[in-house]
């Protein structure tokens, strides 16, 4: 993945085995769970929209497909819950197939809607089926996850299993971004036509990239369930899906790691500014437009450019 | 109940809610004739029209002057979103423009869940007067009052394109912005006038729908996404492919509604978005093109 | 191979687009280690032509065959595999990559590491990383932008865009290397070099098939010269066939000599 890479993800890992031990506050870790789940997502999301290019308005589908299968299979059917996520992963590759083959022909702003439109379905689905999913109120009594026999049940323990599968998510993301297939997606970010006129089948990377971040994406929605004990409609809806987005677009439209400070920001900053309580829609708006006008690439970028500074400062003083 | 007056319920109501699918689907259709994206905000000026004649409907003026003054304003509010927002970024990628004008609309209806907060509303009509008996069952003139306005709506449209000289500006822009240019038209004014005049429709839309159907300050996301789905249905681009288009989604969504299934009603459309995407983008009455390189 | 074994044979392609007849049994072949040229008045289907032998386009009648291999129906990227490399009108490099990546997705289809085996940094995946690194700086070497290497492509000049695709192109081991209008835009030395670069990649035992319109390079670098005017073939031969062919002078030509 690159030394740099390598480093920060150590240097990460460092910070995050800290955390627990410096915070014992059950508040600040949940805060922690909740950055971590969302961060499985928006880096996935990330090779797709930083990359591939291929806008997605409806990934809260797929963190709701891997949320309610959890749900559903152990509170109705009182599966095992591992089995019950990895139902969910399958069910996941499954639409994300049947959904992607047929959207990602699509370019721009019919995709966009395509998975708006395919949002708002599952939406719908979760609100409806309530023989399923126990409709608009929400599904409880959602059972702790178990790994290798040992129940999960304090924040710590769903902060260390969250951050573990995050660190593995990363990792694989960024061996993706330095290899051929990186190279591969970012050639269809920049220039769908001349990636095909090399030989880029276009297609299959994206379907690819698609079912991948929709896999993460499922995770993430099983580990919610199961810390919660609780799903309903309203925390995978369209809006929620427009959040992931958003955390990609604040991060940096650059990089993987920039999904990542996005995902951190955007939970964190709502917890810690209380304003955002009533006017959560309104700063989500403003941030999604003021970003576009300003910084169309993003804060990772900015950070990109004031490093060039540095060292173009740097090497001035130098000669 | 008959099944004459079963039917008659169901198409009234189907061909009501189409007429507004359809004009959000022409509110579509113009900015994206003129600018060739879609405005994700489309269904915020629908519900924008139908708030702001609740909010006057505080001060006691006479129906006709709220309605001037609400379309005047929600077309202000697409002028300026053209003026501030969309030519700023003009050059920039699909991308963008899809994720600004997604902004905006988040922008929009935050910013009326501020003032008027969560609840639905009931925006008042033009005339309130008894149910007018039809087939054994009872229309509501509201109803007459939306497609008669549809209707006008329609032939102004087609008229203001076909004779008057801002109309034919506008239509030459989005026939070929460069020769247009090269005739002294500003494509740029052009631009700003196709937003003012999709955010005026969308009003109207949501000022003779909302005393039917109530309005909330999050219902514009799903008339955006019907109306998107009538407007590629039609063909992108087709006016009256896009009336043709809205009252079949209307029609289809009121039977399902009826027929199906109630609470699925809502998907019925989606599905035929997500097909006609997946299987014709260019829409029925649409041409398909090749892929220029 | 012997010499005079056809590359890339085109038979009697037609394509329609709604009224219009864009290219209208067009029929020609390229021999192998060849440069030809495509000429004739804009509009006349050179780059439509290029569009379907590469996929983009799906011709309405007739075949094209590429080293005994029917193309008809294959995708862009399934011709590209089979060695057909191309460049564009204008130059599409991917701006945000660097030079030396812009090369390194050429060597796209030589290699094969999928997704799985990059996500998990398998051993062969970065195997066949650091070799697609080391052809790809020969690649950069080759086309003399050892300087630029690790500029981002939109930085980079315009000449320099265009030797950048292709190299690009190269960098796939193309046998066959379509190019379209590779002189637009270059002053009178910048067409020598590129003659000399077109000689070179032919040296290296590529097939050339370029459309152009600077006559004084197609006259210098062409072994046969194909002449389009309304998506019809009017002449195809040598250069000096092609100078003194009547139909051609009166088409086309006739304007052009006094600036040939």
């Amino acid at each position: 993945m690159g030394k740099k890479n390598l480093i920060a993800v150590l240097v990460l890992a460092i910070v995050i085995a800290l955390f627990p031990l410096l915070v014992k506050n059950d508040y600040y870790r949940s805060i922690m769970v909740f950055v971590g789940i969302h961060a499985m997502v928006t880096v996935g999301l990330a090779l797709l929209l930083v990359y591939a290019g291929q806008i997605s308005l409806g990934h809260g589908a797929f963190f709701g497909i891997g949320a309610y299968t959890s749900g559903i299979l152990t509170v109705k059917f009182a599966a095992n819950p591992l089995l019950a996520l990895v139902m969910g992963i399958v069910l996941v590759i499954i639409v994300a197939y049947v959904i992607g083959k047929p959207s990602l022909k699509l370019t721009g702003h019919y995709l966009a809607m395509a998975t708006l439109g395919f949002g708002w379905l599952a939406y719908i689905f979760f609100n409806e089926q309530t023989n399923l999913t126990d409709g608009p109120s929400g599904l409880i009594g959602i059972p702790q996850l178990s790994l290798l026999g040992i129940e999960l049940d304090t924040d710590l323990d769903y902060y260390i299993v969250v951050w573990l599968l995050l660190l593995i998510f990363l990792c694989m993301a960024l061996n993706i971004t330095r290899s051929r297939v990186g190279r591969a997606l970012r050639s269809i970010g920049d220039d769908e036509i001349a990636a095909e006129s090399l030989g880029v089948d276009t297609a299959k990377y994206k379907i690819q990239v698609f079912v991948l971040s929709a896999v993460y994406a499922s995770i993430a929605g099983s580990m919610y369930a199961y810390y919660l004990n609780f799903v309903s409609p309203s925390d995978v809806n369209i809006f929620f899906s427009i959040r992931l987005v958003i955390m990609v677009v604040i991060g940096g439209m650059t990089n993987v790691w920039g999904a990542l400070i996005g995902a951190a920001v955007l939970t964190i900053m709502p917890e810690v500014l209380t304003i955002f309580e009533d006017y959560d829609v309104l700063i989500f708006g403003g941030i999604l437009v003021l970003m576009m006008i300003f910084m169309p690439k993003g804060l990772g970028s900015k950070l990109a450019s004031l490093e060039t500074l540095i060292q173009l400062r740097h090497s001035r003083r130098r000669s | 109940m008959t099944l004459s007056a079963q039917l008659a319920q169901y198409v009234i109501s189907g061909i009501t809610i189409g007429c507004i699918y359809a004009m959000v689907a022409i509110g579509f259709n113009i900015i994206f004739n003129s600018t060739g994206i879609i405005n994700l905000a489309q269904g915020e000026f629908v519900m924008l029209g139908a708030m702001s004649m609740v909010l006057l409907s505080h001060f006691h003026i006479p129906f006709l002057l709220t309605f001037l003054i609400s379309i005047v304003a929600v077309g202000i509010i697409g002028g300026l979103f053209q003026r501030l927002v969309i030519d700023p970024l003009r050059n920039e990628s699909m991308i963008v423009l899809v994720f600004v004008t997604l902004g905006v609309s988040i922008l929009l209806s935050g910013s009326v869940m501020f003032i008027l907060g969560k609840e639905p509303y009931l925006p008042p009509a033009m005339i309130s007067s008894q149910p007018i008996p039809f087939l054994g069952t009872a229309i509501d003139p509201q109803y007459l009052v939306v497609m008669g306005v549809t209707l006008t709506v329609v032939v102004l449209l087609t008229l203001f394109f076909e004779k008057t000289i801002l109309g034919q500006a506008i239509k030459a822009c989005s026939i070929n912005r460069m020769a247009a240019s090269l005739v002294g038209i500003n494509p740029r004014k052009m631009i700003f006038f196709s937003f003012v005049l999709s955010a005026v429709i969308g009003a109207i839309a949501g000022i003779v729908i909302g005393p039917i159907t109530m309005m909330e300050y999050d219902r514009g996301p799903m008339l955006c996404l019907k109306g998107f789905a009538a407007a590629v249905l039609g063909g992108l681009g087709s006016i009256h492919g896009a009336v043709l288009a809205g009252l079949m989604l209307g029609l289809l969504e009121s039977f399902g509604a009826g027929y199906v299934s109630s609470s699925y009603k809502d998907a019925l459309p989606l599905i035929v978005l997500l097909a006609v995407l997946f299987w014709k983008p260019t829409g029925l009455f649409g041409v398909t093109e090749e892929r220029e390189i | 191979m012997t010499k005079l074994s056809p590359c890339i044979e085109i038979q009697q392609v037609s394509k329609k687009f709604g009224g219009l007849m864009a290219l209208m049994e067009v029929s020609t072949q390229v021999n192998a280690n060849e440069i030809k040229s495509i000429i004739g008045p804009n509009g006349a289907g050179k780059t439509t032509l290029f569009n379907v032998i590469t996929g983009f386009i799906s011709a309405s009648s007739g075949s094209i065959m590429y080293k005994g291999i029917c193309l008809d129906q294959k995708k862009p990227h399934q011709i590209a595999s089979e060695g057909i490399a191309r460049t564009f009108q204008t130059p599409r490099i991917f701006g945000n990559m660097s030079a030396l990546e812009n090369i390194m997705v050429g060597r796209h289809i030589r290699t094969r590491s999928g997704i799985f085996k990059a996500a998990l940094s398998w051993p062969s995946s970065r195997k066949e990383e650091i070799e697609i690194r080391a052809r790809s700086k020969e690649v950069v070497h080759f086309i003399g932008l050892d300087a630029k290497r690790d500029e981002l492509a939109k930085d980079l000049t315009f000449a320099e865009q265009r030797s950048l695709e292709i190299g690009r192109c190269l960098a796939c081991e193309p046998g066959l290397l379509l190019m379209d209008e590779p002189a637009a835009g270059l002053d009178d030395e910048e067409q020598m070099a590129l003659a000399d670069l077109i000689f070179k990649i032919r040296d290296g035992g590529v097939t050339i098939l370029l459309v152009e319109h600077h006559m004084r390079l197609v006259m210098k670098v062409s072994d046969e010269v194909l002449v389009l005017n309304y998506g019809s073939k009017i002449a195809d031969g040598t250069p000096s066939q092609i100078r003194s062919d009547e139909r051609v002078i009166n088409a086309y030509l006739g304007r052009k000599s006094a600036n040939a």
